[in-house]
């Protein structure tokens, strides 16, 4: 049920001034037309007395029942209904009241026309306000709900594509401490520390928080030792960041994958040691990266080079910039590269 | 004392095992394998009575390198997370250990091994394979044995297949392979929008169609792009039409 618009203060402060206004104006013109001070004020009070009731009363009907659009012609059949009663009321009580006073019948007879045409008036006119204001109530609650319902989609889905850290590499990283605890202890308890803070990481971070790439890479270079030790040889890494590509900013967790992807592509797709090379730079006001890994283009299926993995950091960067065009990968020859274009401007700055 | 091979690409899960295997006296380490080609050459080689194998490997993993070994020795999968695998390792009676696994988890497998020694493992393992060739990521390409090579196609690159006897002909445009499975196999496994039945003794991948020709009477013969020719009989006629959409 929406709140009446008498229950904001404001309003209810400028029902009432308007409702004086009337009754004043009322007073004041009925004094124009000969009658006393006195029983141009009562008058006046008296009658816009029964059109406050009637105000009141349309104002709460509509609060519990709103016609819907096609009916809007039912407004009109309360307006006239009210104006009637109104009318009837006020000629009954102020003919008892000042029925002795000498041609004020007569006056209340002449003038209960203009009186009844002005109630209506008003009365449409209030009716038309509170029907408006009903409205935007609940064209500002359906989109606060829209609002809410979208934001709750994507912070589920944000949530979704951050659990992508995959079992796989936790329980393989688990195995690898298992195999060290026996033969190179000191080693097990580093990578023991490693994984904690690389898992640490990624529940602390919010998806939409953004971070340095010098942050990122420092949490990257977690993940990266971790995949070193258990894959022993076969993996080595490359990584050059351009001076002033450092301090440039990033949607956290978004190169961690991207990485992942390469690695596994780069391991699982060929045979013998894979070197992967990550690349940042300034271009213009857009942070570049680059992701390099070897592969085998007569092999590699085609759903491997979109990947979950890139395909989650897609959607991601939509989600984030509204556009699709700043992921891309390119295979030639033996090596594939994927591109990430990270602008510096930030829309995303409302979602937080 | 039983010959046994490691195989997996992850050095350290390796050397787990390898401790776990040294641990018994009547168990010999044959060899160790850092992926699937290797274990090919090292099963046909020492001939081991047990393999521990790794699912996730370079190039081929490790249902398909079973696939290319004819009579392949018992085997305890290890792996770290594979729901598919895991259902149809429980689904076909086949023992798998999840990693990490301690000693004891090792032992009481080694003994189950020990006691069903001789008990269908080799039709449980034919069975476990059958099943996950159907899984998404496998039923995307072919792994074939071609003498001492091993070749991987895409299915996209299969122009038809062919019946011959025991084996199925893959033909591609670099000539045909031959795989020891039967047709009914590839035709449960490859996807129906691509691939279609077209004769008892050919499956037809249909983005290579350019025309079907009425071919004497009521047969059909449908040309490839490649210009080759693939008969078509009355009912592969009618189940071309419906894949086709004519």
């Amino acid at each position: 049920m929406a709140s009446s618009p008498l229950s904001s203060f404001r309003f209810r402060t400028f029902f009432f001034l308007v409702w004086l206004v009337i009754i004043t104006d009322q007073a004041v013109v009925l004094y124009w037309f000969g009658l006393p001070v006195k029983v141009a004020v009562i008058d006046s009070l008296i009658s816009k007395s029964f059109l406050l009731l009637a105000s009141l009363a349309i104002i709460n009907t509509l609060r519990f029942y709103m016609p819907r659009k096609e009916n809007y012609i039912h407004l009109l059949s309360w307006v006239l209904f009210f104006t009637v009663l109104i009318a009837l009321l006020e000629g009954w009580v102020l003919n008892a009241v000042f029925g002795e006073k000498e041609g004020y019948s007569q006056f209340l007879h002449h003038s209960l026309a203009v009186r009844v045409s002005l109630d209506f008036l008003l009365l449409s006119c209030l009716i038309l306000f509170t029907v408006l204001w009903f409205h935007q109530k609940e064209q500002q609650l359906q989109e606060q709900r829209k609002d809410d319902a979208e934001r709750m989609a994507k912070e589920a889905e944000l949530f979704k594509l951050r659990q992508q850290l995959q079992p796989h590499f936790l329980f393989n990283s688990l195995n690898s401490i298992n195999a060290l605890i026996g033969s190179r202890p000191d080693e097990a308890r580093k990578m023991v520390q490693q994984l904690s803070d690389f898992l640490r990481g990624t529940i602390k971070k919010e998806e939409t928080q953004w971070v340095t790439l010098q942050e990122e890479m420092q949490y990257l270079q977690l993940y990266l030792e971790i995949e070193k030790v258990r894959f022993g040889n076969r993996l080595s890494t490359k990584v050059e960041i351009d001076e002033n590509a450092a301090e440039m900013k990033l949607p956290s967790l978004l190169l961690q994958p991207i990485v992942e992807n390469a690695i596994k592509f780069g391991l699982y797709d060929t045979i013998g040691d894979t070197e992967i090379k990550i690349y940042a730079a300034k271009d213009k006001n857009n942070l570049v990266l680059k992701v390099i890994n070897p592969y085998d283009p007569e092999t590699a299926t085609p759903q491997m080079g979109t990947g979950f993995g890139l395909k989650s950091v897609q959607r991601r960067l939509y989600l984030l910039f509204a556009r699709n065009d700043l992921l891309q990968t390119l295979g030639k020859e033996n090596t594939f590269t994927t591109i990430v274009v990270i602008p510096q401007t930030t829309p995303t700055e409302t979602l937080t | 004392m039983s010959k046994v091979i490691i195989i997996d690409d992850e050095p350290l899960a390796r050397s787990i095992v390898k401790e776990y295997v040294q641990k018994h006296a009547t168990l010999e380490l044959a060899a160790e394998c850092g992926d699937g080609f290797e274990g090919v050459k090292a099963i046909q080689q020492h001939q081991p009575d047990l393999i521990f194998l790794d699912i996730q490997m370079p190039k081929i993993n490790g249902f398909e390198m079973l696939e290319l070994i004819e009579e392949p020795p018992a085997v305890i999968f290890t792996t770290a997370f594979d729901e598919y695998a895991i259902k149809a390792f429980e689904s076909h009676a086949v023992d798998y250990l999840l990693k990490p696994f301690d000693q004891v988890r090792f032992d009481k497998a080694l003994a189950k091994w020990e006691d069903q020694k001789d008990k269908n493992s080799e039709k449980n393992t034919r069975e476990l394979l059958d099943s996950v060739s159907q899984s998404p990521s496998q039923s995307q390409r072919i792994v074939i044995k071609d003498g001492n090579k091993i070749k991987i196609i895409p299915i996209q690159d299969i122009l038809y297949l062919e019946a011959a006897d025991d084996y199925v002909k893959v033909h591609t445009k670099d000539g045909y392979f031959l795989k020891n499975k039967t047709m009914g196999h590839f035709e449960k496994t490859l996807p129906g929008s691509q691939f279609a039945r077209s004769h008892r003794s050919f499956i037809i991948n249909i983005t290579q169609i350019t025309r079907i020709d009425a071919y004497e009477k009521d047969g059909h013969v449908a040309v490839l792009r490649t210009g080759a020719k693939v008969p078509v009989s009355r009912s592969g006629y009618g189940k071309l039409k419906e894949v086709l959409g004519l």
